[in-house]
């Protein structure tokens, strides 16, 4: 077989399914029980720290 | 330290001589003008950073405490001062070839060969994407990554090299475009050792975003350093691999790519639709998701739908780039893929749209009350609008209309004029008072005329090349009752002339708006009250 049908042919099979079900299950995890609390969170890092960096490492879940 | 520091300088020294000494033989052997300039740039440059670095070996260091706890922002500060300075001599490139095209006669007889529309063109699109955005995403990444990993930026001076080389790049691209040495390649025009500077300019650019990103105080990575990282690490792929050439000399600025054929050209527009696509849309896209945020003072409106957004951009785009080879070599089947893709691609551009709009629920009195934030909303309105038209006009029947007509322009204005000159400008707003510690901007009417200055330039731009797009499409398409075409091409273009006109205006408009942003911001940092709280506390030089 040449490369060229080699490559082509895993392309649109297996590589295909393989990212297909990567992206779907980061959906999947974004929208993981707990994860509304999670994000809350993670979307106030802009408004901590702007001024000096943190000391010591930030303890938060 | 002081003996590491000491042995580093005198390898850099060695480098520094053996730089000088090269670009002094190249001086002497170049085959062709722009290799020779470019020999003697980096003569002087070099030569200079080794008399610099020699004036300073084995002379007592200052010590530097406490640098950790301090952000490094000199770096920024510069970077804002590069993008807006870039920025207008980007505008003014673009004007002055808007009005070459209607008035040919300023394709000046004395100036063939180095300043006529064809050598201006590949400067103008260089100095806004590369000069002027690229700046604003180096100077806006170093400030975001340090604010949103609580943590100063890794690796010292190394952020400086990234500045100054990155600016020795944009100095090296543009006279040599002006000199004729270039690849032809679009929006990849620099010849084959400028290439070489920029991928170790790139690599240490990842090094230090990375690095911080590694150090950070902050459990979690805030989604526009996702998307920042992403913009950082696909450019370096695009760049290596569409510019993988052979030099013909090492003493000359030609080089022969290694693609052949159809594979070169879909290599090309694989680089092309992801320098859009990673650079301009990908980079700026980390600036809404924290500059928004910050000016509208509320966290941004869904991070579950910035997290889809973001994997579902970057599985996506990449798959794009066909769309701009529909009815040539390709074929079929990669052409449709190309477009099914650019299609799909419309949800998840939507998507972070209304991430970006609806940040404001809640806050829409600020439209009202803040020209900075109005900016940024436009900005994230055109970037809706040109995600609208870039998918349509990628559809096969729609393309055999739109391609090679002056609707492809203005599709690309909308989005670059719209998008990314809005919300740099929006992020230039917020970051020059907050970097110079001053309390506000020195005006905001200004900001105001600066805003519809911009936005009327832009509607005018926008039209005009819609007007004149499907128009010349029309009459190229024109056959009569026999099947002979009606017009030839010079017909189109006289039709064009009012267009041109228009939409060189719309050029001139949006280039006031910019110079009065620069007052505006210059007048900030000379004029505008200085904040209290940053006086009472003895902040150390950097």
């Amino acid at each position: 077989m040449e490369l060229y049908t080699l490559l082509r042919e895993f392309a649109d099979s297996w590589m295909l399914l393989f990212l297909f079900t990567v992206f779907v299950g980061i959906i999947v995890w974004a929208f993981r029980p707990g994860s509304t609390k999670a994000y809350e969170d993670t979307a106030n890092i802009p408004f901590r720290h702007a001024d000096k960096p943190a000391a010591t490492k930030e303890a938060r879940p | 330290m002081a003996k590491g520091r000491k042995m580093s300088n005198y390898i850099k020294l060695i480098a520094l001589g053996l730089v000088t000494l090269f670009a002094m033989i190249g001086t002497n052997y170049a085959r062709d003008l722009a290799y020779q300039v470019h020999a003697v740039i980096v003569m002087i440059v070099a030569g200079g950073l080794f008399l610099y670095t020699l004036r300073h070996t084995d002379e007592p260091k200052k010590a530097v405490a406490g640098v950790e706890n301090e952000y490094f922002d000199s770096v920024v500060r510069a970077g804002a001062i590069a993008t807006a300075f870039w920025g207008v001599v980007g505008f003014l490139a673009g004007t002055f070839i808007a009005f070459q095209l209607a008035f040919p006669a300023l394709n000046f007889d004395w100036a063939q060969g180095f300043a006529n529309f064809g050598r201006l063109r590949p400067l103008h699109t260089s100095a806004v994407i590369f000069a002027f955005g690229g700046n604003a995403l180096l100077a806006t990444s170093f400030y975001v990554v340090q604010r949103t990993s609580a943590a100063r930026l890794w690796g010292g001076n190394l952020a400086w090299f990234v500045f100054w080389g990155y600016q020795l790049f944009i100095v090296l691209a543009a006279t040599g475009y002006l000199l004729g040495g270039t690849q032809s390649k679009e929006y990849a025009e620099p010849e084959w050792y400028v290439d070489l500077w920029l991928t170790i300019v790139w690599v240490a650019y990842l090094a230090v975003f990375l690095g911080t990103i590694i150090k950070r105080k902050e459990p979690h990575i805030y989604v526009a350093n996702w998307f920042y990282l992403a913009f950082i690490v696909t450019v370096a792929m695009l760049h290596v691999v569409n510019n993988a050439t052979i030099p013909v000399s090492i003493w000359g600025s030609k080089s022969v790519i290694v693609w052949p054929g159809v594979q070169d050209a879909m290599v090309q527009w694989w680089y092309g639709h992801n320098a859009v696509g990673f650079f301009l849309t990908a980079g700026f896209l980390g600036m809404m998701y924290y500059f928004i945020p910050k000016q509208a003072e509320r966290p941004v409106f869904s991070y579950k739908l910035s997290i889809i957004h973001f994997w579902a951009l970057i599985f996506l785009y990449i798959w794009a780039g066909p769309h701009h080879l529909h009815y040539t070599a390709l074929p079929d089947w990669a052409s449709t893929l190309g477009m099914v893709f650019s299609v799909i691609l419309w949800m998840p551009s939507w998507g972070g749209m209304i991430n970006g709009l609806m940040t404001l629920s809640g806050a829409w009195d600020k439209l009202r009350t803040d020209p900075v934030i109005r900016m940024m909303v436009i900005s994230v309105g055109f970037y809706g609008m040109s995600t609208f038209e870039g998918p349509m006009m990628s559809i096969r029947a729609v393309n055999s209309l739109s391609h090679y007509t002056d609707w492809t322009i203005g599709h690309v204005h909308s989005g670059a004029l719209g998008w990314n000159g809005m919300i740099t400008f929006g992020a230039l707003y917020y970051l020059v008072p907050v970097l110079w510690k001053r309390e506000r901007l020195y005006s905001l009417s200004l900001v105001s005329w600066h805003f519809w200055l911009a936005t009327i330039g832009i509607v005018l731009y926008a039209a005009s090349m819609w007007v004149t797009g499907i128009m010349e499409g029309l009459m190229w398409r024109e056959v009569d009752a026999n099947g002979f075409l009606v017009n030839s091409f010079a017909d189109t273009v006289a039709a064009k002339f009012p267009m041109y006109v228009v939409r060189g205006l719309g050029g001139v408009m949006f280039l006031a708006g910019s110079i009065i942003m620069c007052y505006n911001l210059w007048m900030t940092v000379r004029r505008a009250p200085a904040k209290e709280a940053s006086l009472s506390v003895q902040v150390p030089a950097e």
